[in-house]
């Protein structure tokens, strides 16, 4: 007993005050991509396009476009460019309430770095308000392959303390106010996300976590489905993208946040 | 047979009947090789089935090969841990074992080639049943209420007791071994990570390893040893974890709390390496992509240190604790006999007294293993997955600072990375095996005429491992499954692709 309460004392109190502390991210941490508006047209090389393993860039006349939706942040653009026009800064907020505000079209803001609670980007599809003080959370794995699962249920541990936001992952869909889901959504799975998603009562919400969930990331055209949530439940359910493979914890906190939080 | 280090030529893989092969194999295994692995390969005339074996004392490999037919007798009777690979086979190319004793779908998915139209819906299948008037079923998953991977389960129970449980996968199927061969080059890389994501340096390292055997290409000491380092952090953070969720299931809550925080201090000394938490993008063809300097050495020796003490500390106070230790003893136990003749792998197997460890069988390098040992237990039961668990932490710990330490003082003496040829070369097969924290991760690797691929196999521990978890539960009561899932910890996605 004596030994447990000396090992107590120890181990110390862990909590971040996070969102008004920044957490410390390592440094080689690929964050938001910074792309410089430019016109592509000098470039002859289209290196990025061929290393990217995802499809994620595209080159249009105003310049390079990278969908977070599908990108890995596995950095292969920004070593090919040799105008050094795709770079990835080390913001970890990265969460959208749309499919298209994924897409990276300029520069990173300036006052990024700054800590707090900041929106995700684009608008959201409807008011999120209603879940501010209090949310229960179904998690649904479809695929995933336990990164996004084990950066999800990090949340819940000590450094990050999920509930004191009155943020919880529920064990039933009938006590749930929405589902977080990961993974490509295989064919075996898509029922089962369907009966959870039915099973959860109006109103309801989902998150999509990690770039799997939302366009399928390297599965992509697997001819097990595989393409993510929005190729299953209907059009318009999703509520919050959060991009990465997988997101770090913070990015995940940050995205759940932009749903449930009093101040957001 | 041949150098397990080497590629061998497709065509001096022996091509015999597959009476033969049965022979060949159920005589090896007998003394006592080992099944790496067993799947079908697709030829001109249907499919062709590829048996890989492995002879830990000699350090050989063996391949061979057979054209099955419409049907064969089955290996499983004579040689149980053929049983997963033969229904595999059988679901993917419809080849029939003969006398398999269970042969039912594996993933529920549609054959490799042909209408995909005919698929089971997942998991619908026959079940063993046991009948009686106070017997009882009990069904659970595919989703669960914690935040894990789905999968069903079936309980056989008579009161509190299980008779039997069967493990029903399939849910996570991805098709991956196919996306290897049909997707661009730059995301085979990436899917191998994504195998089982908690996994991700151990399926990176076979893969590179495949590559690299196929090429002939030696890479650096330094790299082997930012491999070694990135595998050993893999194995801390897994094992801190699941020894945490063991604390957890116990109901000794401290241990419990604090190692999920320790496993993101660990997670985050692979961050700083890649970025990634879990090691993505940092293995490479050739080598690793990132480099440690000496500053950096020393900053993650002074984190590593600190992290080990607080998971020390953690684990120990749990160990000492005399009702933690009642729980875990006798409970889940498999049998020496059992682990060995169903194929079970690293941890799991090493716990039943099974000798085995890739580290030390089928070394990657000829760098020493250092303070790396083969740990082992022999009761099977959680609690001897539990110590050995603990027990190589210890060696992780004191392996990854010693590499930390050498890189740091070897910095800039050699690269990390060295050139891969354009192309592999045709028509050659090799095979790696890393011991990733579950187990031995198992890769084959067989290039076609066009130095493109044939095919690709990919063996999970999980794979083998899952059926450990499903004897360990005969005659234990419902209430002791969490308790000894969390011991072995398997990935869902591993075993499904």
């Amino acid at each position: 007993m004596l030994n447990i309460i000396r090992e107590r004392l120890h181990q110390g109190y862990r909590t971040l005050n996070y969102p008004f502390v920044s957490p410390t991210i390592s440094p080689r941490f690929a964050g938001l991509p910074s792309l410089t508006p430019t016109s592509c047209r000098s470039c002859n090389h289209r290196a990025c396009l061929t290393v990217c393993p995802t499809g994620a860039l595209r080159v249009t006349a105003e310049g390079p476009e990278l969908d977070m939706g599908r990108c890995l942040f596995c950095r292969a653009c920004e070593q090919a460019c040799q105008e050094h026009k795709i770079t990835f800064t080390h913001e970890h907020r990265l969460a959208a309430y749309t499919r298209d505000a994924l897409i990276v079209r300029g520069p990173a803001p300036e006052d990024m770095e700054r800590p707090g609670i900041r929106q995700a980007r684009g608008q959201q599809k409807r008011d999120l308000s209603l879940f501010g003080r209090s949310l229960k959370l179904r998690e649904v794995s479809a695929g995933g392959c336990m990164a996004c699962e084990a950066d999800v249920n990090v949340l819940g541990t000590l450094i990050y303390d999920l509930g004191r936001f009155g943020i919880e992952y529920a064990a039933s869909p009938r006590h749930a106010d929405g589902i977080l889901v990961t993974g490509p959504v295989t064919e075996n799975m898509r029922k089962a996300l369907l009966d959870t998603w039915d099973a959860v009562p109006e109103p309801k919400i989902v998150i999509a976590v990690g770039v799997c969930a939302i366009s399928g990331g390297t599965f992509r055209g697997s001819r097990e489905g595989c393409n993510g949530v929005e190729s299953v439940l209907p059009e318009g359910s999703v509520d919050v993208y959060v991009p990465g493979c997988p997101p770090n914890p913070w990015t995940i906190l940050d995205g759940i946040l932009s749903v449930a939080w009093k101040n957001a | 047979m041949f150098n397990y280090r080497e590629s061998v030529a497709w065509a001096d893989v022996p091509l015999m009947s597959m009476n033969d092969l049965r022979s060949a194999v159920v005589e090896r295994c007998r003394k006592g090789w080992r099944m790496l692995a067993f799947f079908g390969v697709p030829a001109s005339d249907g499919v062709e089935t590829v048996c890989v074996l492995a002879d830990a004392s000699a350090r050989l490999l063996d391949a061979m090969r057979a054209k099955p037919g419409r049907e064969y007798p089955s290996l499983t009777p004579q040689c149980p841990q053929a049983h997963l690979f033969e229904r595999e086979l059988f679901e993917l190319w419809g080849v029939k074992p003969q006398g398999h004793p269970w042969l039912k779908p594996v993933r529920f998915r549609p054959p490799a080639q042909g209408p995909r139209s005919s698929r089971p819906g997942p998991a619908q299948a026959d079940y063993y049943r046991v009948d009686g008037a106070e017997v009882h079923e009990v069904a659970v998953g595919p989703v669960h209420a914690g935040v894990i991977e789905p999968g069903h389960f079936r309980f056989q129970c008579y009161g509190e007791n299980v008779m039997h449980l069967e493990i029903q996968l399939g849910f996570q199927h991805r098709d991956v071994e196919r996306l290897i061969l049909d997707a661009p080059a730059t995301r085979a890389l990436p899917l191998v990570e994504n195998i089982a994501g908690d996994t991700a340096i151990g399926h990176a390292t076979a893969y590179c390893t495949v590559l690299e055997r196929l090429a002939g290409i030696r890479i650096t000491d330094r790299a082997h040893i930012l491999r070694r380092l990135a595998l050993e952090l893999e194995r801390l953070a897994n094992h801190t974890r699941d020894l945490g969720a063991i604390g957890g299931d116990t109901g000794f809550l401290p241990t419990s709390a604090w190692n999920g925080r320790i496993t993101g201090d660990f997670l985050n000394l692979t961050a700083e390496l890649c970025g990634s938490r879990f090691g993505r993008n940092l293995l490479c063809p050739g080598g690793v992509k990132w480099d440690v300097d000496a500053a950096l050495s020393q900053a993650l020796v002074k984190r590593l240190r600190a992290a080990f003490r607080d998971a020390r500390g953690s684990v120990d106070v749990m160990l000492e604790t005399s009702s933690v230790l009642a729980r875990l003893t006798g409970t889940g136990k498999v049998a020496f006999e059992d682990a060995r003749s169903l194929g079970l792998v690293g941890m799991a197997a090493r716990s039943c007294g099974v000798s085995m460890d890739a580290r030390m069988d089928w070394p990657l390098c000829d760098l020493d293993n250092g303070s790396l040992h083969k740990r082992m237990r022999t009761t099977g039961d959680v609690l001897a997955r539990t110590l050995l668990r603990s027990d190589e932490l210890n060696d992780s710990a004191a392996s990854a600072e010693n590499d930390l330490l050498q890189l740091g003082f070897s910095s800039g003496e050699e690269p990390c990375r060295v050139a891969m040829p354009a192309s592999m070369p045709p028509d050659r097969l090799a095979v790696a095996q890393v011991e990733g924290w579950r187990g031995e991760i198992c890769h084959v690797g067989i290039t076609g005429n066009n130095g493109q691929w044939l095919a690709y196999k990919v063996v999970d521990p999980s794979f083998h491992n899952w059926s450990g978890l499903a004897m360990a539960l005969r005659n234990e009561q419902i209430s002791d499954f969490p308790l000894c899932n969390k011991s072995f910890n398997l990935s869902y996605c591993g075993h499904d692709l």
